[in-house]
């Protein structure tokens, strides 16, 4: 259960969410993600590809790093969820709020 | 992630128609939601629920259940406990979340997907709940809830 961040070389930020996203360690990913909004990342991808389940407190989490990264003038996508958790990110209708794609290079390439 | 105190889990056979229970006290620390779940999942047997159906909607509506129960339930206090139980039948999996809170209302709940609440950080927990399993139901108090999920 891990959070892993590195940036590629045109500056994107890829935060890969190892395990689970759920209310234990959702500050620990919002603080690294605002550390690198506060260090001049703009553009983010968070992949989903090694994680498990995530609750509606990691939901809740991607909910406000949205807002912040695009009150900073940033943008985040969202890539590897598996079927499950596309799923309840359509159950939940935040399908609509964040631009979700297929996979880390998809994600890389749409910026 | 490291828990300040170990999580004992107790398992007894029963015969009829329950044929396993497991059963947990949880400290109302949020810490100790993730390990608690990794800890009833895994003593799961084989049977009931498809492995998939464990790894997602068994964890999540558990998580979801047992982070309410700590924090609205419970309010963090540490001198009360989260009471877990779950019933392992053949057609069935029931997991029991009871607090020590003086529960609430479901019905007051706000649908979180609302147009006006869709950007809120919080309030999808019940609506998670409720999407991931078969059947929720909660005592008249409000303070325990019992999740079903059906064999398959």
């Amino acid at each position: 259960m891990s959070f892993s961040l590195k940036k590629d070389k045109h500056g994107v930020v890829v935060v890969g969410v190892d395990g689970q996203l759920i209310v234990g360690n959702r500050q620990e990913l919002k603080q690294k993600v605002l550390d690198a909004l506060d260090g001049g990342g703009k553009k983010f991808v968070i992949d989903f590809t090694k994680t498990g389940y995530i609750d509606s407190s990691g939901l809740g989490v991607l909910v406000s790093l949205s807002k912040k990264i695009r009150e900073q003038g940033g943008d985040l996508r969202l890539c590897g969820l598996n079927e499950d958790l596309q799923t309840l990110f359509e159950l939940t209708k935040l399908d609509t709020l964040f631009a979700i794609v297929r996979t880390p290079e998809e994600a890389l390439a749409a910026f | 992630m490291t828990t300040p105190q170990p999580l004992q889990i107790r398992r007894r056979a029963t015969g009829g128609e329950t044929e396993i229970e497991l059963s947990l006290d949880v400290p109302s620390d949020l810490e100790y939601v993730g390990p608690a779940v990794e800890l009833i999942a895994d003593e799961l047997p084989g049977g009931p629920l498809s492995l998939r159906r464990i790894r997602f909607n068994f964890r999540t509506a558990f998580a979801e259940a047992l982070a309410n129960a700590i924090a609205y339930g419970n309010r963090r206090d540490p001198g009360r406990v989260v009471r877990v139980r779950v019933e392992v039948a053949r057609d069935a999996v029931r997991l029991h979340v009871t607090d020590e809170g003086n529960g609430f209302d479901p019905a007051d709940v706000p649908d979180p997907t609302l147009p006006e609440r869709l950007e809120r950080e919080d309030g999808r927990g019940l609506f998670v709940l409720r999407s991931l399993v078969d059947h929720v139901a909660f005592n008249e108090k409000g303070n325990s809830v019992c999740l079903t999920l059906r064999a398959g």
